[in-house]
């Protein structure tokens, strides 16, 4: 159990004037036993972070602390962790048992403690039948499991989990997930993970950092990140499908926004902007907060997509594409001109230069 | 073929055959030869049935060498000299070659490139083209008619250690970092992954390695100038050597039989896993 901390951390590849910088300066508190995703489009740096705190990535500049020490220049045996690998990483010749019990028997503990530990870890992870067989007589979820077994015989400090769950079809990875959370709950072990899956993020994480481009965009538990999105991007990332953005201006009053295609809608009081004066603005909405045939905006609606319980309705508004969520009961068709209200509170705003939420 | 047609089966058939025949015919003869009196296997065209003289000349050439006038050390000896030549190259080989491609892989030191890039160019250049420079080396060192100046020029193999490479890079990066994690050093994941993963590959390079180190004729004609320590391979030639004295050409049969044995056998025995390891990489 331990807390980790990171200071500042960054990661250059190259040197000198060719150096590329993947991760500009990350900063972070995890509590002890705390469950924290690591979430964002591939190539933001998520695994490399992980990988730096593994101690399988040199760390560039910066602090990486994991209980009371500083690790930076510890091997990851030294760093007291066990990482679970996307494609699971088990030695391919050996045993389930011997995969399990291959990092005890390198530190030399005794015959007896390690059986122990792996019948134990089995036991948890229902692979007590299969310990004989070696990874290749294993389906996915099972391999998975083994490799979750082997960090957790280590009894680590930090779970650090690359994707674990992104070879695996999509009904197994719910159970999994369902699997990974219960076994958080019985071991309460501090655990950071990685994955570009939004609902994993959502379901899994106490708090998520949501990453883009070498930087934390947001940090936050699931209801923050989804209710007050710190930037555009983490409004487009977060919630499926993404927060509709529209760009234009607003008025002085804060009263009126107007589309980049001329068109406007007038705000009601609560939504208004005017607290950071008037300008250029992005108008974020999420799909389900549009109620179709409520007084509100205009919009032209270009396809509808049908996912059995509810419609997915794509349209334009001013000259921008939006999508409304709507129970599949909704009468609509395409080609027809729609209105969609939407409650007021439930308005975002954000900087089109700076791409930042203004509240 | 994916029709079933006997005529086609019997087309296949009849053509397998024929290649099984020109293949086995010259063994046969081979065989035959060794098995008749020395007058007998020289007249032409030769007898294609056994001899009555098979023990004897087997027995001739294992303890004594040829029968009469050509003198040459007995088949037993050289026998030995190959069998220990050519497993001091394939083991040689095989553990040089493995340490130095699991270096260049697993490895980030300065000059990596240049080393592989140093080794892979060697390939190019085969033993005959920098024969001279190498006996040298090796005379000015004292190792002429000994088994490391038989063996030790021949170790060095940039096949292997390329072939080594190739193998040791479809090895997934995340086994070695799982094993770091672990807590395994290089040479405990060299011991524990890396060597059980490549074994099907080594007793591959093995059977080869093998032929080839029993093969060699002619470094072993440069630094074998002791008959004592003549490979099976020149053996046969200084029973051909003739002169004024006949060939005994049941000898030279009988001694060619006993030298293709062991190859064959490595290849017998070691046929099921060198299939495997040339076909399958096992992961």
């Amino acid at each position: 159990m331990a807390k980790i901390h990171l200071k500042q951390v960054k990661k250059t590849y190259g040197k000198g004037p060719k150096a590329v910088d993947v991760i500009h300066g990350i900063d972070i508190d995890i509590a002890d036993g705390e469950f924290i995703v690591m979430v964002g489009p591939s190539g933001c740096g998520k695994s490399t972070l992980l990988r730096m705190v593994a101690g399988l990535e040199e760390i560039s500049s910066g602090e990486v602390m994991i209980g009371d020490r500083v690790v930076n220049n510890l091997e990851p045996k030294e760093r007291d962790i066990a990482m679970v690998f996307q494609n699971y990483a088990l030695y391919p010749h050996m045993s389930v048992y011997e995969n399990m019990a291959y990092g005890l028997k390198i530190q030399g503990l005794p015959k007896a403690e390690i059986e122990t530990r792996v019948q134990r870890a089995a036991q948890i992870l229902e692979l007590g039948a299969l310990l004989e067989r070696t990874p290749r007589q294993l389906s996915g979820g099972q391999r998975q499991r083994v490799a979750m077994g082997r960090a957790i015989v280590r009894k680590p400090a930090v779970f650090l989990f690359d994707e674990p769950l992104s070879n695996l079809d999509a009904k197994l990875r719910v159970q999994m997930r369902l699997e990974i959370q219960k076994l958080h709950k019985a071991l309460r072990t501090t655990s950071l993970y990685v994955t570009h899956d939004q609902v994993e993020a959502m379901t899994l994480g106490q708090r998520m950092i949501v990453m883009n481009k070498g930087r934390a965009e947001q940090i936050g538990t699931s209801a923050e990140v989804y209710g007050k999105p710190a930037t555009t991007f983490v409004a487009s990332f977060i919630g499926s499908p993404p927060m509709n953005l529209l760009n234009g201006q607003l008025n002085a009053e804060g009263d009126r926004f107007t589309f980049d295609d001329g068109s406007s809608v007038n705000l009601p009081a609560a939504a208004q902007g005017a607290r950071a004066g008037a300008g250029a603005r992005i108008l974020g909405i999420r799909p389900e907060h549009l109620q179709l045939g409520h007084p509100g905006l205009t919009l032209e609606v270009d396809l509808v997509e049908a996912l059995g319980a509810e419609l997915l309705v794509h349209t334009r508004c001013g000259g921008q594409g939006m999508v409304v969520r709507c129970p599949a009961s909704t009468e609509v068709a395409t080609g027809q001109t729609v209105t969609a209200g939407f409650e007021p509170s439930t308005v975002h705003w954000f900087d089109p230069q700076t791409t930042h939420r203004i509240d | 073929m994916i029709e079933r047609r006997p005529i086609l089966d019997a087309i296949s058939h009849l053509v397998l055959i024929i290649g099984a025949l020109i293949v086995i015919f010259p063994l046969y003869v081979a065989f035959v030869a060794s098995t008749q009196t020395a007058e007998q296997s020289a007249t032409s065209p030769l007898s294609l049935m056994p001899g009555t003289e098979m023990i004897n000349n087997y027995r001739t050439v294992l303890t004594a060498g040829a029968s009469g006038q050509v003198s040459s050390p007995p088949v037993s000896r050289m026998l030995w000299v190959s069998l220990v030549t050519a497993l001091v190259i394939a083991i040689g080989k095989i553990s040089i070659s493995m340490l130095s491609a699991f270096a260049m892989v697993y490895f980030r030191f300065r000059g990596r490139g240049i080393f592989f890039w140093m080794i892979f160019v060697t390939l190019m250049l085969p033993v005959e083209v920098r024969i001279t420079s190498t006996y040298q080396v090796i005379s000015d060192f004292g190792m002429l008619n000994s088994y490391a100046g038989l063996t030790v020029p021949l170790i060095a193999s940039a096949t292997a250690t390329f072939l080594f490479r190739q193998f040791f890079l479809t090895v997934p990066d995340e086994l070695a970092e799982a094993a770091r994690i672990d807590g395994a050093g290089p040479l405990r994941f060299f011991k524990d992954v890396i060597w059980p993963l490549s074994r099907t590959n080594v007793i591959a390079l093995f059977v080869i390695m093998f032929i080839y180190g029993w093969n060699q004729y002619l470094w072993p004609l440069m630094v074998a100038t002791d008959q004592s320590m003549y490979p099976i391979g020149i053996g046969i030639k200084t029973l051909i050597s003739g002169g004024d004295s006949a060939v005994e050409w049941n000898m030279v049969m009988a001694t060619m039989v006993l030298a293709m044995l062991p190859p064959g056998l490595v290849i017998v025995v070691m046929q099921k896993w060198f299939v495997k390891g040339l076909v399958d990489s096992e992961k």
